[in-house]
């Protein structure tokens, strides 16, 4: 499902198996206990990269498993379900007291998208793989929460629109050229590289991450507010 | 004693920030007051078609609040309190600028650093030099938290979201053309004269549209809606429009 490594001042998560990492009941816990382990390990100066094995980065929510319900009601309580318990890992996300930063190794579809994005950086290849909001070609509705998480992040109008509203399948130089992601790479080994020094060019700057993740959530107030993050907005900071 | 002077040339008005202790510009409640003080008097003599240039000297704009006054306090207790005055003047601050009848500018002739960015960006344009000097968001490093209503001043300002991150969240010192790309500032020149010389030309050029002092500010507070809720500055509709 996923695994949690600690090499050196970096958390590796990797997303493992050669599927398509479709965010499910079981996938979504794995994330949250890595997520809590990487906090409660976390000291100054680390950073988390995500990765992931095979093709596919992530395709987003297990729309079969929501379906195997046997009958429509029950696909929509789990879907629904799912949208709910992937919350926390969003929140996880943006809570943590270290820089993120993710290697998009190959498709990363609507929730896949969004795990993605949840990040601080993103880099990407560029021979392989899209990113995708595939909600507007299958006839799903995006979650308020994802809705924030890109307008937030992302601040052309624009991409916005052309990811949500038209389903584009944006390729490693577009979505670069778009500042989507920070860079894209040629290959799978050069984009897992790149995450990996990034992240140790971030943790090598020893930041205080109670800090780190206060102002992290300072850049995004509508998505941390949907995610029960809220700071506090007078407080004045500690010396 | 850090202060500021404020000049009238014709429909201009020059704040200039004066230190002759602290090259380094810092914010305390001296220059603060100074600061504020001056933009009242530029308010209460502001005329349709008037406009402020904000210009320093040296190697620093700003270098941000002064954390030397802060951490000669007597205490933990009595530190903690002078910051939080720090802040609040900072906020008052904010306040004034956003709230001031005229277009404003910065001539940033050197090192912003903190709240000096802040007072920079609480400008509607900001001039920077290309041969000197970094804006440069310190929190991260020293390990002091951004609060509100400063994050929403970013927010307000600054886009996209990678900017933002990149600003404050990566402890970045930018320099002037690469802030111009990022589009933090509005443009570079060369040299402190550079700068100030541009500053000027371009308030003239805004004093030239003889605007309604009123109606800018209302507009500039329309652009910024979240800022100043958190700041108390409600906006004023003015229903009939001049055809």
């Amino acid at each position: 499902m996923c695994t949690l490594e600690k090499r050196g001042n970096l958390f590796l998560l990797t997303l493992t198996g050669d599927d398509q990492h479709r965010l499910n009941p079981t996938l979504i816990t794995s994330l949250l206990s890595a997520l809590s382990q990487a906090k409660a390990q976390s000291t100054r100066g680390c950073a988390l990269i995500t990765v992931a094995q095979g093709r596919f980065f992530s395709n987003g929510f297990d729309l079969a498993w929501a379906q195997s319900a046997g009958s429509k009601q029950g696909a929509q309580e789990r879907l629904l379900h799912l949208v709910e318990s992937f919350k926390p890992v969003v929140a996880a996300l943006l809570n943590l007291p270290m820089p993120t930063v993710t290697a998009v190794t190959g498709h990363a579809s609507a929730a896949g998208f969004a795990l993605a994005l949840s990040h601080d950086y993103a880099v990407m290849r560029r021979d392989r793989g899209v990113l995708y909001m595939a909600e507007v070609d299958i006839g799903l509705s995006v979650p308020d929460y994802f809705m924030a998480l890109f307008k937030e992040k992302m601040g052309a109008a624009s991409a916005r629109r052309d990811l949500l509203l038209r389903g584009l399948k944006m390729k490693g130089d577009e979505a670069e050229k778009r500042g989507i992601v920070e860079a894209a790479y040629d290959s799978d080994g050069e984009v897992r590289e790149a995450s990996v020094r990034m992240g140790e060019d971030l943790a090598k700057r020893k930041w205080d991450g109670e800090v780190y993740a206060e102002i992290r959530k300072g850049l995004y107030p509508e998505l941390s507010a949907m995610l029960g993050l809220a700071t506090k907005v007078f407080a004045s900071p500690r010396l | 004693m850090a202060m500021c002077s404020l000049e009238k040339r014709g429909n201009l008005f020059i704040l200039t920030l004066i230190t002759d202790q602290d090259v380094e510009h810092r914010l305390n409640p001296n220059l603060f007051t100074s600061i504020i003080s001056a933009l009242s008097k530029a308010k209460a003599q502001s005329t349709r078609g008037s406009a402020l240039v904000t210009v320093s000297h040296g190697k620093f704009f700003s270098n941000g609040l002064d954390l030397a006054w802060v951490k000669a306090a007597g205490s933990n207790q009595e530190a903690q309190q002078r910051f939080d005055q720090l802040l609040h003047c900072l906020n008052q601050l904010v306040l004034a600028f956003i709230s001031l009848p005229m277009p404003t500018i910065a001539a940033v002739n050197g090192h912003a650093a903190a709240a000096g960015v802040v007072l920079a960006l609480s400008h509607d344009y900001v001039l920077m030099r290309r041969d000197r000097g970094v804006l440069y968001m310190s929190d991260l490093d020293l390990g002091i938290k951004i609060p509100e209503p400063f994050m929403a001043l970013f927010r307000a300002k600054l886009s996209p979201g990678s900017t933002r991150r990149d600003l404050l969240l990566r402890g970045l010192k930018i320099k002037g053309e690469e802030a111009v790309k990022m589009g933090i500032v509005d443009a570079v020149h060369d040299g402190e004269e550079g700068v100030s010389e541009a500053a000027m030309k371009m308030a003239d050029g805004l004093v030239k549209r003889n605007w309604d002092a009123q109606v800018y500010v209302e507009i500039r507070k329309g652009l910024y809606p979240e800022l100043c809720g958190m700041l108390g500055l409600a906006t004023e509709v003015i229903a009939t429009p001049r055809l």
